[in-house]
């Protein structure tokens, strides 16, 4: 009689505490949905739901400020960043991840380094190399600065997924007289197309989400990624900060990627634990 | 050469005949000369991009070069560094930026493991959960830094709502604003942002620990805890020190939460806020950059710290 019972209790303890978790993750985000639907004095309320939701935010945001421009300017950059930290780690990793030559594992190394050193320290530099270049307030400076973190992630990710493809693969390719530049690209990439779409995910998110170059290298509202734009949203004065459009902006930006990582959900979870997990 | 003798001649090399060894070692070099030419051109965008960028940083801290003259500096020796020593703000970015990645990894090790253990036992609905679980991370920094800016708004936010009716605080806290609160709601929106990040990658590590291990301890009389501490723990200690490694190098260079939170305030500025001030608000490249190449000497001494002592050891590398 007792043993069910403080198991039972036991059930219910564990249930609890898993909607805990729940409420702690996901209230922030419904939270700034329900602000978004709220104008006018509801927003100062704190009812659980919008009695008489508005879209109202949502309108401002485009038209009082170039937000749809900013948009588009996030994907052209991270769409971009994907792109060419793909094109480049997917050769890269066959390199690191099938061939063993000298120098390889300090190599790994320092492309671990370079993608968990701090992106301040190469401010300075990284302004001089742009205005160099005639990037600055160009979306081209972004995407170039922003390889910084995405290629050493994308060239890890590859490599650890390229270690584990069978070694008959390449043998028969090289039997049948094929160059290793015929290997990489009839056998391998083909092969690589799924690690490819997890590396590419999260670069996109990374670059989607990046703050400190995207604040420090563009200058006006047209050349803004969303990040700076949101954080920058400012009212009539400094004391009135318009929360129901920051709060909008923040459910546009936010609604895809967890789309994205919902769908996506597997290839994520097994994509970060490749970069962390196994080294 | 026929495929069959060419995998016969792999597999008995010894043995092979010198020209067929000789064939095989012209084909190694040609894959590693290929593999250099693959690899070739991320090497070069990358010293590009990060080494290259690098040493003119460390350059720029010892000159007097401004963002408006960059090009036009001189040589100036220590001296951005001893007026970096000089200055308390620095002082106390660096004491924020070692409390802030100190305090915010060690809650969000301790409660990524409670919900990493939650989610591990059998329960309905743990695709969804997890799923959940996904959403912080997910969210741009930026944009959780303003959720939690209006949740913890002083006269409208809805923490201060929930806890006035409570009757938990009696007037209004400023939870931005106050010096003294600033970088705890700073820890506590890392906390949130990350915590599930740290939970997902414990919970893989748990989920290749095998089930009979689990077995024999409990045959053997062990209780949960003991459990926990000598079989659970153990197990996953190298994936957890890999895992605080990549949040503590994550959290020392924290820039977005508190620029966004609490601006350029220097009560909790971390070393990357001041390292920005200093080279764009102030136009100071040389002290800018002497601020970063010291923040990556602290970076740099912390990743040893935590390897050495976490006994941290990368797979790849040992392969």
């Amino acid at each position: 009689m007792r043993r069910p019972f403080r198991r039972a209790l036991g059930r219910i303890a564990l249930y609890l505490l898993v909607a805990v978790i729940v409420v702690y993750t996901v209230f922030p985000f419904y939270w700034a949905v329900v602000s978004s639907l709220k104008s006018g004095q509801a927003l100062f309320g704190t009812e659980l739901w919008p009695r008489d939701p508005q879209w109202s935010n949502y309108t401002a945001l485009f038209s009082q400020q170039p937000f749809a421009r900013n948009i588009l300017n996030s994907v052209f950059v991270a769409g971009s960043v994907v792109l060419v930290s793909l094109a480049l780690g997917a050769g890269a990793a066959y390199a690191l991840g099938r061939v063993r030559f000298r120098g390889r594992v300090p190599l790994l190394m320092v492309i671990l380094s370079v993608s968990m050193f701090p992106q301040v320290a190469v401010l300075s530099g990284m302004f001089e190399l742009i205005r160099f270049l005639g990037l600055y307030n160009n979306l081209l400076g972004l995407t170039l600065s922003y390889l910084i973190f995405t290629l050493p992630f994308t060239v890890w990710v590859l490599t650890t997924f390229m270690r584990e493809l069978p070694q008959e693969l390449e043998e028969a390719a090289m039997v049948d007289g094929a160059t290793p530049f015929v290997t990489v690209t009839r056998v391998f990439l083909p092969l690589m197309a799924p690690a490819m779409a997890t590396a590419g995910l999260l670069a996109f998110i990374a670059a989607w989400n990046e703050f400190l170059f995207a604040l420090t290298f563009t200058l006006t509202n047209e050349m803004r990624t969303v990040p700076v734009a949101i954080a920058l949203i400012s009212g009539a004065s400094a004391f009135e900060l318009p929360w129901g459009r920051i709060m909008a902006a923040s459910v546009i930006v936010t609604v895809p990627l967890i789309l994205l990582v919902l769908v996506f959900q597997r290839r994520i979870v097994s994509g970060l634990t490749a970069g962390a997990v196994k080294g | 050469m026929s495929a069959a003798g060419e995998r016969v001649g792999r597999s008995a090399a010894p043995a092979a005949p010198l020209r067929l060894r000789a064939r095989l070692s012209g084909m190694q070099r040609r894959r590693r000369r290929a593999a250099w030419l693959f690899l070739a051109p991320m090497l070069v965008v990358l010293a590009a991009v990060a080494g290259w960028p690098l040493l003119r940083t460390v350059y720029f801290a010892f000159t007097d070069a401004t963002l408006f003259e960059i090009a036009d500096h001189q040589w100036i020796g220590v001296e951005n560094f001893s007026f970096l020593a000089s200055d308390p703000d620095w002082w106390q970015a660096v004491w924020n930026t070692l409390l802030f990645a100190t305090v915010s990894v060690a809650i969000e090790t301790v409660l990524g493991l409670v919900i990493a253990l939650t989610l591990n036992t059998k329960l309905r609905g743990r695709g969804p959960l997890r799923a959940a679980m996904l959403i912080p991370w997910a969210i741009p920094t930026v944009v959780s830094a303003q959720m939690w800016n209006w949740m913890l708004h002083d006269q409208y936010g809805v923490i201060n709502a929930v806890l006035l009716s409570l009757g938990v605080i009696a007037t209004p806290w400023a939870w931005v604003a106050d010096p003294t609160l600033a970088l705890w709601s700073v820890v506590a929106v890392d906390v949130w942002k990350t915590t599930p990040f740290m939970a997902l990658l414990l919970l893989a590590a748990l989920q290749l620990v095998p089930n009979d291990v689990y077995e024999a301890a409990r045959i053997d009389g062990l209780g949960p805890v003991g459990i926990f501490f000598r079989i659970t723990l153990p197990l996953i200690r190298p994936a957890l020190m890999v895992a605080v490694l990549f949040r503590a190098l994550d959290a020392l260079r924290v820039f977005d939460l508190m620029y966004v939170l609490t601006g350029n305030s220097p009560s909790a500025a971390s070393m990357s806020v001041y390292a920005r001030q200093q080279l764009v608000d102030f136009q100071d490249v040389g002290m800018g950059s002497a601020a970063s190449s010291f923040l990556v000497m602290v970076v740099a001494a912390c990743a040893a710290l935590i390897i050495t002592a976490g006994r941290v050891r990368f797979d790849t590398a040992g392969r």
